[in-house]
């Protein structure tokens, strides 16, 4: 499978007045063609960044691109000027939100929101709009497409919406979809079938996705690979079994052992202490050493580069480094 | 919406009924009699007493009321104490040209306020957003009189580009160009307090639907910042504009009080003020009534265009 999108030491900071934020700093990862890769992390580790950094829709003002590229397709996004990115959003890359119940214009029925976008970067006449709009519809599972047009959005529900948002992503055939937390505002029976859509819809479209979420259940639902983000670094890549199987990271051993599991009596859920250290105090070193088990000297004095331990798996962590093994 | 908009009428009787009884005791409450403060000095008490008589002044107030309101449901707005002409022709002579008025500063108020309120957010802490908004708090502070009086002395005596006052230059024909001509300043005057507040309510509506997540949306179907603002930011950003709109309608009689008195504009407000100074009693009773039903009137639009604009919205 060849590359679709590659991301070279990518590092958005956000400037205030007498501070720099480091949110998103020095992430690398490629995404192949067809392929779903998840962003795993808590909030605040940089992953929603990230992914508007690849939109071009980094907060203004504030935030600005200050290293790396974003190649998508051979193209440098971040070199591209406004004019060039307006025909890729939306056209080459689209984006779901998390919340399906805001992210929809209240006062524009459906029909107009999703045809302006195939008006807007297909040239569609507003009658071919409208007929691909109820194809798109009945894709996304509205039996009644054509009666969905004309409404507004306050009369559909919550999963409703977000199929909507779905149908106004693919609309345009998008080669890259950026889905920011699809399910999490959704019930749990309605998050299955969200995910079950996209699943369907990136066979049925061949579009790779990048699925932003802190729900494990969701990643293993969905995606091919997964990277791990803390504190605006990746900390782990893997491909999604051998990370369920044996993640590598101490981080990402946290993260799992949180899930609470089915078969095991267990009094109280495990968790990792403390929280992601804020942008303005990321520790020196590695930027897990304040609440990590396995803490070591080196780890307080220097910063652990993302390094290749097995084929296709990669972690920041010195345990690997130099051959020290990962159960070690 | 028939409904709604029916039974909002309805509702309307009893508040104009209350306001009435209201402003006819106010107004009646006010010291000076009409027969003293407008009539000759010379005239003798028993021709004072026979006038007073005569208009009914001596009965209980609440007597004068009922005949007042009797006569109003009846459709006769009764006649002008001191203008010796039923208060409907003299309203009537003078509502065209409040209306002209109300509705020139009401263009230029919008025109002006809604692009420099959705620039001022879009550009939030920019020198253009710092500019307007000095500017809206200077027009919101400035007294409509004393700007007249300047402007007038600018525009008018200094620099001699427009008319002192009036609707039109006397004897002449109809002329469009002098009709402009003599409306710029009056509503340039009269818009100036709407046009500041309308701004800063533009400013503060359109950032905040700046910030919503449809906007990001927007953003990211590609759309270029301007369809981005115009087409998905200010219809939304205008919904709560229209409801200020609606209440603001009143406030122009209110303006055009003072701005009509100061550019001899024959309007109602030059009409309202005098007849207050006269205590010409049918005269005030008209006019605070068309304000009143105006005020209802107001905000039944407001609600109703509320609801045309925003879908979520169903009476």
């Amino acid at each position: 499978m060849s590359t679709l999108l590659e991301i070279k030491n990518l590092k958005t900071h956000f400037f205030s007045k007498d501070k720099v934020l480091p949110v998103v700093d020095g992430v690398d990862f490629k995404v192949k063609k067809g392929e779903t890769l998840a962003i795993v992390g808590e909030s605040g580790s940089g992953k929603s960044i990230t992914s508007l950094s690849i939109m071009g829709l980094v907060p203004k003002p504030g935030g600005k691109i200050v290293e790396g590229e974003i190649l998508f397709d051979g193209k440098d996004l971040v070199q591209l000027s406004e004019n060039q990115m307006y025909k890729v959003r939306g056209n080459d890359i689209a984006m779901i939100f998390q919340e399906p119940m805001s992210s929809l214009n209240p006062v524009l029925t459906i029909g107009e929101q999703i045809t302006e976008v195939l008006i807007y970067h297909k040239k569609l006449s507003k009658k071919e709009a409208r007929q691909k709009a109820i194809e798109l519809l009945k894709i996304v599972g509205f039996a009644r497409a054509e009666g969905i047009l004309d409404d507004y959005p306050h009369r559909l529900s919550g999963g409703m919406r977000q199929r909507v948002m779905i149908a106004m992503a693919m609309s345009c055939d998008p080669k890259l979809l950026i889905a920011d937390e699809p399910t999490t505002a959704l019930d749990v029976t309605v998050q299955a079938q969200i995910l079950e859509l996209m699943k369907d819809l990136s066979k049925k479209f061949e579009s790779s996705i990048i699925l932003i979420t802190h729900d494990l259940g969701v990643v293993a639902e969905l995606a091919d690979r997964v990277i791990v983000m803390y504190a605006g670094q990746v900390v782990e890549e893997s491909p999604v079994v051998s990370l369920f199987d044996e993640p590598l990271h101490p981080y990402t051993q946290g993260l799992l052992s949180s899930i609470p599991k089915l078969d095991e009596e267990r009094k109280r859920l495990t968790s990792i202490a403390g929280n992601v250290p804020s942008p303005d105090s990321f520790p020196k070193g590695c930027r897990f050493n304040t609440r990590c088990p396995h803490v070591m000297q080196v780890c307080i004095d220097k910063q652990p580069d993302l390094i290749e331990v097995k084929p296709g798996r990669k972690s920041r962590c010195f345990l690997h480094e130099e051959g020290v093994n990962s159960n070690g | 919406m028939t409904t709604y908009i029916i039974r909002r009428l309805v509702m309307m009787v009893p508040i104009l009924i209350g306001i009435s009884i209201l402003s006819f005791g106010i107004m009646y409450a006010a010291p000076g009699k009409p027969t003293v403060l407008n009539l000759d000095p010379s005239i003798s008490v028993e021709d004072r007493e026979r006038q007073m008589e005569r208009l009914g002044l001596n009965d209980p107030v609440h007597i004068q009321y009922l005949r007042w309101m009797g006569n109003v449901l009846q459709g006769d707005l009764g006649h002008s104490f001191t203008r010796k002409q039923p208060v409907t022709k003299l309203i009537m002579d003078r509502l065209p040209n409040t209306i002209v008025l109300m509705v020139v500063s009401t263009f230029l108020a919008v025109i002006i306020a809604i692009p420099f309120g959705v620039l001022s957010a879009t550009r939030q802490y920019s020198k253009l957003d710092y500019g307007v908004t000095f500017t809206s708090f200077i027009g919101l502070a400035t007294p409509n009189f004393w700007l007249g009086l300047m402007l007038i002395m600018l525009f008018s005596v200094q620099l001699g580009w427009t008319p002192v006052g009036g609707v039109s230059t006397l004897g002449a024909d109809f002329n469009l160009l002098d009709r402009i001509h003599h409306i710029i300043l009056p509503a340039f005057v009269l818009a100036t307090a709407d046009m500041a507040g309308l701004t800063r309510y533009t400013r503060s509506s359109m950032l905040e639907v700046i910030n919503q997540d449809y906007i990001r949306t927007a953003r990211a179907k590609g759309f270029r910042e301007r369809t981005v603002v115009y087409k998905h930011g200010l219809r939304n950003g205008l919904i709560p504009i229209i409801t200020i709109f609606g209440l603001m309608l009143p406030t122009f009689i209110g303006g055009s009080v003072v701005v009509e008195t100061l550019f001899s504009w024959p309007g109602i407000g030059k009409l309202f003020i005098d007849a207050t100074f006269e205590r010409d009693y049918p005269v005030i009773m008209a006019i605070t009534m068309f304000a009143a039903v105006l005020t209802v009137l107001g905000n039944l639009i407001a609600d109703i265009l509320y609801a045309i604009m925003d879908p979520r919205i169903e009476y």
